[in-house]
This record gives C-alpha cells, sequence and structure tokens, in this order.
C-alpha cells in the first residue's frame, strides 16, 4: 500500500498541453488503483455478512457494524493489538536511535566508503525476507529471542532503519551547516549545538520518520507470523485466524488493519515529501 | 589583549592549495580587512582563525596563547557569517542573548546586553520576530549583533554587509566602525569591496591565490603597491602600466619620454601610474583620445599611449576631442616601476 502511494507521489511534472492530459490521468488511475480496493474494503465491512456474499455487489455502504462489533468481542484480538503496539513502539525507537545518528554522519562527515554505504543501506531491502526467515528462526531459538516482542521489533528495526537513515539524513541535509557553525561560535559543543539547533529544527521530521517505523512494524506480517507463536501481533494474529474465517469477517480483520497504518501515513505525508526530494507543500 | 598571530599558515583541500605560507600579525584593537577577488581563500583563512577549519601547516595565536587545538567556543572570538546563519526556530531576541545563554548569563543581564546590540544595529523593534519574517538586511544585522553582544576579544565577520542595498551598506558601515572602535575589539573583516576595505580598515591585506601579497594602511596600499596585482585591483580605475626600456644607468624611455627610474633592476620593468596623477602639459606621454566619459568633477579619458590602454581623470573644463593627440605628464614622485619577471615594486 505504501508503495503505491510513493510512486504517486513521485510521478514527475509533466511538461506542455498534451503532456498534462497523460499527467493527469495518470494521477487519477493512480488514485483509482489505491483507492478503488480501499473503497470496496470499507462498503464490504460496514455491510450485513449475506450482502457480502450475494451477488451482484452493492457499492454503497449499509452502515451495518455487525462484522467490526465481532472482533471486538473476539478473545486474543486485545492481546495481538497490544503486541502489535509494543512491537511497533520498540521497532519506532530502536530506529530512529540507530537511524539518525547514522543519517547525521551521512550528512555531515566525509569518510571513506560514504557512497558504498549508502548504497548498502538500501541493499538490506534487497533480501528478501522469506529467504532469510528459517535461519533468522534458528538464531532465534538459540538465542532465546524467539517468540519475544523485542526478537520481533529487532527485525522489523532492520526492515525500517532503511528508511529512518535516508529521511533523517535528508533533513539533516536540509539544515545549513553555518547553523551549527555559529552555534559552535557562540559557545556549544558539537553535543550542545545539536542539542540546541540541530534537534528542534528536525523534530517534526524525527517524529514522521518515527511514526514511518511504527507503520511499517504494524504492517509486517511475514516475520511475525514465523518468529511468534504465543506473542502474536495483530497481522499475524488476524492472517492466521482470517484464514479459516467467512468472507464477510475477512473483509473487516483488512479494515482493521489498513485505518491505522493510513492515518498514520496520512499523519506524516508532509516528511515522506521531503524524503523523495519533493518541496514541503 | 588579544593580538592574533598567524604563522607560516597554509591550506590544502585534497589537490588544491587554497593558503599558501600566510603570516599575519594583527595587533590588539586593529581592524584589520581581509581583501580579494572572489575564491581567494579569504573565508577559508576566517574559518581557520576561528577553528571551524583546520590549518594543513602552521600556528594561529591568539592573545598569546597558541589555539590550533582549541574549539571555536574556547577562542574568546565571535563570528558573523557571509550567510547570516540566523537561527530560524528562535526570536531575534533569543538569537542575539543565545551566546549569553550559553555563559549561562542571568536573565536581566542577557536582557540588558541584548537590548543594548539590538538598538546599536536599530533592530529593536525586531526582537521578537522568526528569521523567516525579516529581510536579508535585517538577518545581517541580527547575525551582527549576536556577534557583538558577545563582548568578545576578536570578531571574524565575512563579508557582513554584502547583501544591504548601496545606501543601508554605506551607513552599516559608518555605524559598524563606530561600534568596534568603542568596542576595544580586534576584528578582522572580509569583503572583496574595496571601497569598504578603504574606508573600513586600519590596516588591508590583500589576497591573491591563496597568499597575501600585501598588508599595509589603506593610504601605503594605494600609494605603493607591493605588487603588480595589488596595483592593478586596488584603484577604480585601476593604475596604468607601460613598457619600459632602459636608456641609462637610473634612466628609463617610456613611450619616448625619459624618466627616473630604479637603478639595480637589469631585466625588463614596467612603468606605472595612477590615473589621477596625470596632467595635460607641453610635453609628456603622447596619448591619442579614444573615449571620453564625464563623471561630472572629473573627465575619465581613456587614451592609447605608445599601443597600450592608458587611462586618465582630468579636470572636467578641459576641451578634448576624441582622435586628438595630447601629451600627458605624470606627477614624477607618483610614478611607480614593477619588475617584469618577479612582479614585485622596485625602487
Ligand atoms: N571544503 C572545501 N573543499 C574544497 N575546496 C574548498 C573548500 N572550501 C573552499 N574551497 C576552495 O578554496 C578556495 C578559497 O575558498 P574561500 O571560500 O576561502 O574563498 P573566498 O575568498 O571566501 O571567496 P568569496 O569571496 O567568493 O567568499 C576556493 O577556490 C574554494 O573552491
Ligand atoms: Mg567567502
Amino acid at each position: 500500500m505504501s508503495d503505491a502511494t510513493v510512486s504517486e507521489i513521485a510521478l514527475p511534472r509533466a511538461p506542455g498541453k498534451a503532456g498534462r492530459y497523460v499527467y493527469i490521468s495518470g494521477v487519477v488511475l493512480l488514485c483509482a488503483w489505491v483507492l478503488i480496493p480501499l473503497y470496496l474494503l470499507l462498503v464490504n465491512t460496514l455491510s450485513s455478512p449475506e450482502t457480502v456474499n450475494s451477488f451482484p455487489k452493492s457499492f454503497i455502504p449499509e452502515f451495518d457494524l455487525g462484522s467490526l462489533e465481532f472482533f471486538t468481542g473476539f478473545s486474543g484480538m486485545l492481546v495481538a493489538l497490544k503486541n502489535s503496539i509494543i512491537v511497533a513502539a520498540i521497532t519506532m525507537v530502536l530506529s530512529i536511535l540507530i537511524g539518525a545518528p547514522a543519517g547525521y554522519a551521512l550528512s555531515r562527515f566525509d569518510f571513506r566508503g560514504k557512497e558504498l554505504f549508502r548504497l548498502l543501506i538500501l541493499l538490506t531491502r534487497a533480501f528478501p525476507l522469506p529467504l532469510l526467515a528459517l535461519p533468522l528462526a534458528v538464531l532465534f531459538i538459540r538465542t532465546g529471542l524467539d517468540d519475544t516482542a523485542f526478537g520481533l521489533a529487532l527485525v522489523h528495526t532492520t526492515l525500517a532503519i532503511p528508511f529512518s537513515v535516508l529521511i533523517t539524513f535528508s533533513l539533516f541535509s536540509g539544515i545549513p551547516i553555518e547553523l551549527e557553525e555559529a552555534a559552535w561560535t557562540l559557545g556549544c559543543n558539537r553535543v550542545t549545538a545539536f542539542q540546541k539547533v540541530v534537534l528542534p529544527l528536525i523534530l517534526p521530521g524525527i517524529t514522521a520518520s518515527a511514526i514511518f517505523a511504527f507503520v511499517i512494524s504494524w504492517n509486517e506480517v511475514f516475520a511475525a507470523a514465523v518468529l511468534t507463536i504465543e506473542n502474536r501481533t495483530l497481522t499475524a494474529f488476524l492472517l492466521q485466524t482470517l484464514s479459516e474465517s467467512p468472507l464477510h469477517l475477512k473483509f473487516a480483520g483488512g479494515f482493521i488493519l489498513v485505518v491505522p497504518a493510513l492515518i498514520f501515513i496520512f499523519a506524516v505525508r508532509k516528511y515522506l515529501f521531503a524524503m523523495w526530494g519533493i518541496a514541503n507543500r | 589583549m588579544a593580538e592574533i598571530q598567524i604563522k607560516n599558515v597554509a591550506k590544502r583541500f585534497g589537490e588544491y592549495q587554497a593558503l599558501s605560507d600566510i603570516n599575519l600579525t594583527i595587533a590588539d584593537q586593529e581592524f584589520m580587512v581581509l581583501l580579494g577577488a572572489s575564491g581567494c581563500g579569504k573565508s577559508t583563512l576566517l574559518r581557520i582563525i576561528c577553528g571551524l577549519e583546520t590549518a594543513t601547516e602552521g600556528e594561529v595565536w591568539i592573545g598569546g596563547r597558541r589555539v590550533d587545538h582549541l574549539a571555536p567556543k574556547d577562542r574568546g572570538i565571535a563570528m558573523v557569517f557571509q550567510n547570516y546563519a540566523v537561527f530560524p526556530h528562535l526570536t531575534v531576541f533569543e538569537n542575539i542573548g543565545f551566546g549569553l545563554r550559553m555563559q549561562k548569563q542571568p536573565n536581566d543581564e542577557v536582557k540588558r546586553r541584548v537590548e543594548r546590540t539590538a538598538e546599536l544595529m536599530h533592530i529593536e523593534q525586531l526582537l521578537g520576530r522568526y528569521s523567516g519574517e525579516l529581510s536579508g538586511g535585517q538577518r545581517q544585522r541580527v547575525a551582527v549583533a549576536r556577534a557583538l553582544a558577545m563582548e568578545p576579544d576578536v570578531i571574524l565577520m565575512d563579508e557582513p554587509l554584502s547583501n544591504l542595498d548601496a545606501l543601508l551598506r554605506l551607513e552599516m558601515r559608518a555605524e559598524l566602525k563606530g561600534v568596534l572602535a568603542e568596542s576595544n575589539t580586534t576584528a578582522i573583516y572580509v569583503t572583496h569591496d574595496q571601497v569598504e576595505a578603504m574606508s573600513l580598515a586600519d590596516r588591508i591585506s590583500v589576497m591573491h591565490q591563496g597568499r597575501i601579497v600585501q598588508a599595509a594602511t589603506p593610504v601605503e596600499v594605494y600609494r605603493n603597491p607591493a605588487e603588480r596585482f595589488v596595483a592593478g585591483f586596488i584603484g577604480n580605475p585601476p593604475m596604468n602600466f607601460l613598457p619600459a626600456n632602459r636608456a641609462d644607468a637610473g634612466k628609463w624611455t617610456v613611450a619616448g619620454q625619459t624618466y627616473d627610474g630604479p637603478h639595480a633592476a637589469d631585466g625588463s620593468v614596467e612603468f606605472a601610474i595612477r590615473p589621477e596623477d596625470i596632467a595635460p602639459a607641453e610635453s609628456g606621454l603622447p596619448a591619442k583620445v579614444r573615449l571620453i566619459e564625464p563623471l561630472g568633477a572629473h573627465l575619465l579619458v581613456t587614451c592609447d599611449v605608445d599601443g597600450t590602454m592608458f587611462r586618465a581623470v582630468l579636470e572636467s573644463d578641459l576641451e578634448l576631442k576624441t582622435g586628438e593627440i595630447i601629451n600627458l605628464a605624470p606627477h614624477a614622485d607618483r610614478i611607480r616601476w614593477f619588475d617584469k619577471s618577479t612582479q614585485q615594486a622596485v625602487a
């Protein structure tokens, strides 16, 4: 879902009148690509089981809350929700603690292999998780990290770090070094200058990057399903239970998963623009 | 007491030699101007003095203390940056008071000093604003005020007036000079504007391609340029140069005229004279008038002497026509000579 949003944002501005037509239809197409499934999800979530299973499909929601109410009473649901929040919160903290200093170093220091380092950060996303799942599971069982929120959060952190590094890198690069230098000449050392000048300026961006990490963890299902058994996160829990559930519950479960992520992404959209090198609007 | 000594400083960026063999002593409370064309290394030298850049070679001493290894905050200096560097998340008041707050000064002391420097820079009505709500000129004043509020021993300024309009610049220049004279501060001021340099400086250091070619009072730099580069760089219009041929011991022929010149020089020398040190006369350098530009009080006359372009600033009541040939006599005591191979002035 996030990928689709991103490609929509990164679309280059088309030149000329003819290009403009192509551009607008492209935007409409991409919006439809993202929005129509979401709308169908919404319609089916708010429909009674009979309507969901009947044919032809209705495109107007009935506002039947039965399916959603089912989940509030569903045992294990709250525990899974709590797990999801814990794992996502740890992921958020870790990815900022590790990602922000890396982003700072990338933007402020010249060191050997800097370009390679940047490439490597992106390459961490090049390994498909299923490939790593088995060795990871074995490793986790040996170290006792299996089936713990912290262990899962570690895996999610590695997924979130490329983004937190790149986002904070662009944030730091947007702050002229002269501001820090001015602070140094006015009585600050590197640390206090960071606290007094850089931090206040990037705090909103850091928050956004933290929320982004939260969403990545929240949405992740594969590692969660493989590495946890008792302490399932919401995604893994729903995946497991919903595969044997009737259709209307699948829709409702999907809806419950998608909405928080959507809200979060919407909240930080401005900083995602910045991340892809497009001026804030 | 804050005398600044720069000893044998050199700076290389990779292969590029940005500064070479800089030796300079700036006396306590002196106003030193670094003057040079864009890219000659002025900012780099300033950044080395304040500790934002490390010299590849050499030493920096401030107030009798070697400071190379000290962080910028421990050098007792304040700096005004070329692009203001006003903190965007703080009000003008907090910007000016930033250094004082770092020194843990009590609140009322911060308030007193911020208000006083703000008044000095005429920005007291802006204290509540943020940097985004200021014009470029106002931001520049905030940057200067922020440095002054520290009451530093040494203040370094990197083209602090470059973004002001001509009138404001003139005004600020005078004010800055007054403020700094009162504050007992040693100042180094970077500019590429020679008029600014002339009017502000106790001494001017002219920089060229990473070297200091002359460090002297404005009058000395103007009257007795140490190097041909300085002669051509300072003054508007710049000095005129003409080739000279040795006639006799201490005698040189320039465009058919003979003048007293250096004795020792055996190689070829160049004759040099400022455009305003020339007057029309019965006999003198034969000049064919090419262009006449009235400047109000004077005429700027561009001529052709011996196939070389030659400019003269003459009395405006003179009747001249283009194409006319006139005789221009240089004031004998204003003639300067430069060695062609070393480019140095020779007496
Ligand atoms: N960090 C750096 N890395 C490489 N080269 C640099 C660096 N900083 C400066 N230089 C080079 O050193 C030379 C001197 O730069 P400097 O900024 O001191 O010039 P300047 O005299 O202040 O010019 P201006 O009047 O344009 O500000 C320039 O040629 C510049 O390209
Ligand atoms: Mg400069």
